[in-house]
């Protein structure tokens, strides 16, 4: 019997992204559901009851929430190629250890830069920029966080790539500069189709990113 | 000559994340050595062992650190993982034990806090968050002796160390879990049963004494 893969997704999503990058290195068919965040399906609803958010992967009917669970579960079930988690249970942990990080700490980080008003934003960017450091530290000279092959937490950090990047014109961020070798990692991660194929088009976040800053009513530094 | 302890634990006494360690350690059968921190003065070895984060739990194995309470209790699954399985081997089932830890971790956790920390309408809001999390949980454990099945499983090791916060929660909040969650009471009961979570779990009187205290200490004017 064939496997029925449903994923509840939502296009700018950095969350939905993750499962989009997981579902393609290994290589999985499925259909995509786009929702309305704003008028919630009764699919995601009854899916999703607790938290009802996207993205949801519905596998032969049974529902697996929260991205970077839904990563690990497609990890579980598609063992027979493309490891995106280490092996060895000191490293697996480690690589749980740093997706954490990007979880909670960047994701924390983040959101204050995001909303941070004109006189917080230079204290909450050089923050956000220690954090970035200290992921370049743990990539060290390895190709990706996953070594040689991309690997969990490359899945749990790339997809903020184009936020970071429309966040550019708003604030005083320049990722390129002040973290290069980040932003080599990332130019390499979008060398790989799944990745490229996963992410939404820059323009596209950029676009949502200006709409989203006038629906929250945060003014921009701009220039 | 006594041979070098291959495990070590950093915890502090009412932490219910090291709890969780622990029961994990003792589930297993694990021999291993425990060093209590001073959070207030944390250790050089806590420092070195966990520089991003500088928290307990940390496990330390071989000499390599891991930290995180869950992230602790996977690996400590998969090492010993002939000793009395926490997580299911079904993906499936498996994907449900990790969300429902998680969820004890983003809710249930945060709004016990604002219940000790906060006062007047925040705490009631916190008071109502914290029991919807449980109310939650116990929609979760349904007719099930332990969230993992018939055996103690991933999310009852998340969650039972909370259980000897309930007294703070309680009498900071002026209200009493068995009356909103019985189910999860006499769950809870059932794993105070085992050797594992009862010698563990510190008494609640005291989790109450130390929390008026740091109170008096850190949070009041």
């Amino acid at each position: 019997m064939e496997d029925e893969i449903v994923l509840l997704d939502f296009w700018p999503s950095l969350f939905g992204a993750r499962v989009r990058i997981a579902l393609a290195e290994k290589g999985i068919k499925y259909d995509s559901k786009e929702e309305d965040l704003r008028s919630k399906s009764p699919l995601l609803l009854q899916m999703n009851p607790i938290y009802k958010q996207i993205p949801v992967l519905i596998h032969n009917g049974k529902p697996i929430c929260d991205s970077l669970i839904v990563v690990q579960y497609i990890e579980d079930v598609w063992n027979d190629r493309n490891p995106l988690l280490p092996s060895a249970p000191y490293h697996r942990a480690q690589a749980r250890f740093w997706a954490d990080y990007v979880e909670k700490k960047i994701f924390e980080l983040w959101s204050k830069v995001w909303t941070s008003k004109r006189e917080e934003q230079e204290v909450a960017e050089k923050e956000f920029i220690e954090a970035l450091k200290l992921l370049e530290d743990q990539l060290g000279d390895k190709t990706y966080f996953g070594g040689d092959n991309l690997g969990f937490v490359d899945i749990a950090l790339v997809p903020y790539y184009g936020w970071f990047k429309a966040y550019e014109t708003f604030g005083n961020l320049n990722i390129e500069s002040e973290c290069p070798k980040f932003n080599a990692w990332v130019k390499r991660c979008l060398q790989k189709e799944s990745v490229s194929k996963s992410l939404p088009n820059q323009h596209k976040i950029y676009e949502f990113s200006v709409e989203l800053r006038k629906k929250l009513g945060i003014e921009s530094v701009g220039i | 000559m006594v041979e070098e302890a291959k495990v070590l634990l950093l915890g502090s006494r009412f932490s219910m994340f090291g709890m969780r360690a622990k029961i994990a350690l003792a589930e297993k059968g694990i021999k291993y050595e425990y060093m209590e921190e001073d959070l207030t003065n944390k250790s050089p070895l806590l420092q070195e062992m966990n520089p991003i984060h500088k928290k307990i739990p940390v496990l330390i194995h071989d000499g390599r650190p891991i930290c995180e309470s869950l992230i602790i209790v996977e690996y400590i699954d998969m090492v010993w993982h002939s000793n009395y399985p926490l997580l299911p081997s079904d993906s499936y089932h498996k994907a449900q034990a990790r969300f429902w830890a998680d969820f004890v971790d983003q809710k249930v956790y945060h709004a016990s806090k604002r219940v000790w920390i906060s006062e007047g309408d925040e705490q009631e809001v916190a008071k109502k968050d914290f029991l919807q999390s449980l109310k939650q949980l116990e929609w979760f454990l349904g007719d099930k002796p332990y969230f993992g099945g018939d055996t103690f499983g991933f999310v009852d090791v998340a969650l039972i160390p909370f259980y000897c916060w309930f007294y703070t929660y309680e009498t900071f909040g002026n209200f009493k879990v068995e009356e909103v969650c019985p189910k999860l009471i006499s769950w809870a009961k059932r794993c105070m049963q085992k050797e594992s979570v009862s010698e563990t779990l510190a008494d609640g009187n005291d989790v109450y004494e130390a929390v008026v205290d740091y109170k008096k200490k850190f949070i009041s004017n």
